[in-house]
């Protein structure tokens, strides 16, 4: 159904425009001189200031594996993660623990476990995911480098970003 | 002002003026007659008159020109490019344009005032505005009212039909 | 035409040219991205060099760098030489306008035409040639349709641009630029004549109309110069960029340059008319000693460049008008009160006269 939209009636001091412009001006004039005498601070100059210290703690940032206590990698290559990547990141090859290890009963360990931080989206799925709490989201987000191949973190970098945890992170 | 730049520009006014009829592509052919139109106007300067040399410019090649250029455009004029040319037709164009190349030479060989070199005037002590201001508004007011008034006329004619039908 | 003028008129040139306008021109893009920014509560580049003055040169070798690309569609002679045409006319107009008084005892101005106002006009008239043929030889539909914008309101505002200005020299009685700065030291600045016999209360019956004149002439320049609230030919939201679009690299940059070339000039143009050019009540002019030439010089560009900042913030201030607000504006309005200012001066000085 066609709507007229009703345009307000303007009094002549209204339709003069020039009041309103220079209330206008006035505005501008004030933002101005308050950012050139540097009482605004809105901007922060990044690689001098780092937001580090107020980032929340739901923040996600790089996706990272983790050790437990004993300084065992926590993921069981269970590819639960790869699975539900949405943008396919992740690339795990799983590899069998020897029956001699410690660790037997655990079965799987990730051989290899890559993420092109190019594809990653930092949904966090893989840490929603994730059964045996070994992938987290940290709060590292300058991730730079100069070829794709740089930008692909793999298992030691991976390792490196993540730490240790101990126990069961209650989410 | 140097013999040599009167050359310079008389042939500009010339190339570009003929460079009007001769290109194919319609805007081209406006933007030779506003370059014609410069060198007019620089010819106009080199005698001194800066009034009629600027008015020149300022009217022709920056109004009238600009408004010829936005018809052009807006028309799309292409099919003047793909018309074969008519040699008849060019011919006689030519033809009429060399009868009257030889009755102004002729009329001016014949035509003593035409011959003679008159004293330079000199340079730039005359204020050709206020001169020219005087003599319209002193010498020819009546005539000057009366084509403002034509003018106007006009003007109100053109705002009339280009009115819209009321519905 | 002796030896000296030729050499002090090539010094003139050279030196207005490369050491005041080009510089001024890279100096106003930078410096309008920093009052933008400031406006809008950003920093704006402050990076290269100390609080990013040396942004312009690192621009300038950017733009060099990239490449330069011809469409295929595109008239291509026509298309290369558009933008050489925006750029020209702004910078050939500084010519008749006096930037200082004498220095020593050369007048500071390149030439001392006597219809200076209009030739101003009629180069600046010209400017728009630049725009549209971009616009046409691009063969691209948002590009034209910028051309065709920037004829039409080019072609508008140059009749109110024309009419605001008549008060100034009907009070001056003279075209030539130098004659209204003269005038102005005389009998005080036109939009505010403190100075002479300021208790004459027709010069403050006068000022009347000259504000009104001087109000026009600025919404024109604007117009002229296709800054916004009136940068239709380019309108980004509309247009997308307007006549530049299918520009690239050093040509873009022209452009760039022709606009801000064009809005230097304006600057200067209503510095020399409304503001007594290089006057300012207490500096002598250059017969005292070059040091008060070298001031006078020094105070033209300081009011210049108020006058680029008051640009600039009306630009990051006003929205866009409309098209067809745009052209009543121009047509009913401001020609409208252009024409009865001149009617009002003109009664004004016939009274004062008898
Ligand atoms: S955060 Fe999302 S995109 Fe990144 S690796 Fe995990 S699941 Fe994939
Ligand atoms: S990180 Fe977690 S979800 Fe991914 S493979 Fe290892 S255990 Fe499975």
């Amino acid at each position: 159904m066609a709507m007229t939209v009703p345009r307000p009636k303007l009094n002549w001091r209204e339709r003069l425009y020039l009041p309103a412009i220079v209330a206008g001006l006035a505005i501008t004039f004030k933002h101005f001189k308050n950012m050139l005498f540097g009482h605004t601070k809105v901007t922060m100059e990044y690689p001098e200031q780092k937001p580090d210290s107020r980032l929340p703690d739901h923040y996600r940032g790089a996706p990272a594996l983790v050790r437990d206590e004993d300084g065992r990698v926590r993921c069981v290559a269970c590819q639960l993660c790869e699975f539900i990547c949405p943008p396919r990141a992740i690339k795990i090859i799983p590899g069998e623990i020897a029956s001699t290890d410690h660790f037997a009963r655990v079965e799987k360990y990730p051989e290899q476990f890559d993420i092109d931080m190019i594809r990653c989206i930092f949904c966090g799925m893989c840490e929603e995911v994730c059964p045996e709490q070994a992938i987290f989201l940290r709060k590292d987000y300058a991730i730079t480098g100069f070829t794709r191949a740089e930008m692909v973190h793999h298992k030691e970098k991976l390792l490196e970003i993540g730490g240790v945890i101990h126990g069961v992170v209650l989410k | 002002m140097p013999p040599f730049l009167f050359w310079v520009f008389a042939l500009m006014t010339l190339i570009f003026g003929a460079a009007v009829v001769l290109n194919r592509n319609p805007v081209a052919s406006a933007l030779s007659l506003v370059v014609s139109f410069l060198g007019l106007s620089a010819l106009f300067v080199s005698l001194d008159a800066y009034f009629v040399g600027i008015i020149q410019v300022l009217v022709y090649a920056g109004a009238v020109m600009v408004l010829f250029l936005f018809i052009i455009m807006l028309l799309n004029l292409q099919a003047e490019e793909r018309h074969r040319i008519n040699w008849l037709a060019s011919a006689g164009g030519l033809g009429v344009a060399l009868i009257l190349l030889i009755q102004v030479v002729f009329t001016i060989r014949h035509f003593e005032a035409a011959r003679q070199t008159f004293p330079a005037l000199s340079a730039s002590t005359i204020d050709d505005v206020r001169n020219i201001g005087a003599l319209l508004f002193r010498n020819y007011n009546l005539p000057l009212q009366i084509v403002g008034i034509l003018v106007l006329v006009a003007t109100i004619g053109v705002v009339l039909l280009s009115k819209r039908e009321p519905r | 035409m002796d030896s000296f003028f030729v050499i002090t008129s090539l010094l003139k040139i050279v030196g207005i040219l490369f050491v005041v306008i080009l510089p001024m021109v890279s100096y106003a893009v930078y410096a309008e991205r920093r009052v933008s920014a400031f406006i809008q509560d950003r920093m704006g580049p402050n990076r290269v060099g100390p609080a990013g003055l040396f942004q312009p040169i690192a621009d300038m070798f950017k733009l060099l760098l990239k490449e330069d690309f011809t469409p295929r569609a595109a008239n291509t002679f026509y298309y290369w030489l558009a933008p050489c045409l925006a750029v020209m006319p702004a910078i050939i107009t500084i010519a008749v306008v006096p930037f200082g008084s004498t220095l020593f005892g050369v007048p500071m101005i390149i030439a001392d035409v006597n219809v200076g106002i209009l030739f101003v006009f009629a180069i600046a008239s010209l400017g728009v040639y630049g725009i549209v043929i971009g616009g046409w030889a691009s063969n691209s539909k948002y590009p034209f349709l910028g051309g065709i914008r920037s004829s039409a309101q080019m072609l508008s505002y140059e009749l109110s641009l024309g009419l605001a200005v008549i008060p100034v020299f009907l009070l001056v009685g003279n075209l030539r630029l130098t004659s209204v700065v003269r005038y102005q030291i005389e009998h005080g600045w036109f939009i505010a004549p403190f100075v002479g016999d300021w208790m004459n209360p027709w010069k403050w019956l006068l000022a009347i109309p000259m504000i009104i004149s001087f109000l026009v002439f600025l919404i024109a320049i604007f117009a002229e110069t296709n800054r916004l609230p009136f940068d239709l030919p380019e309108a980004e939201q509309e247009l997308a960029g307007g006549y530049n679009i299918e520009y690239s690299s050093m040509k873009f940059a022209l452009y760039f340059l022709g606009e801000y070339a064009a809005m230097i000039t304006g600057s200067a143009i209503t510095v020399t008319l409304f503001f007594g050019g290089w006057h300012f009540p207490g500096i002598p002019d250059g017969s005292h000693g070059w040091i008060f030439g070298l001031m006078n010089i020094a105070v033209f560009f300081a009011k210049v460049a108020i006058m680029i900042f008051i640009f600039m913030w009306v630009r990051w201030t006003l929205p866009r008008f409309r098209w067809d607000q745009l052209m009543r504006l121009g047509w009913l309005f401001f020609f409208e009160i252009a024409l009865v200012n001149i009617f009002i001066v003109a009664g004004i000085m016939a009274f004062h006269q008898s």
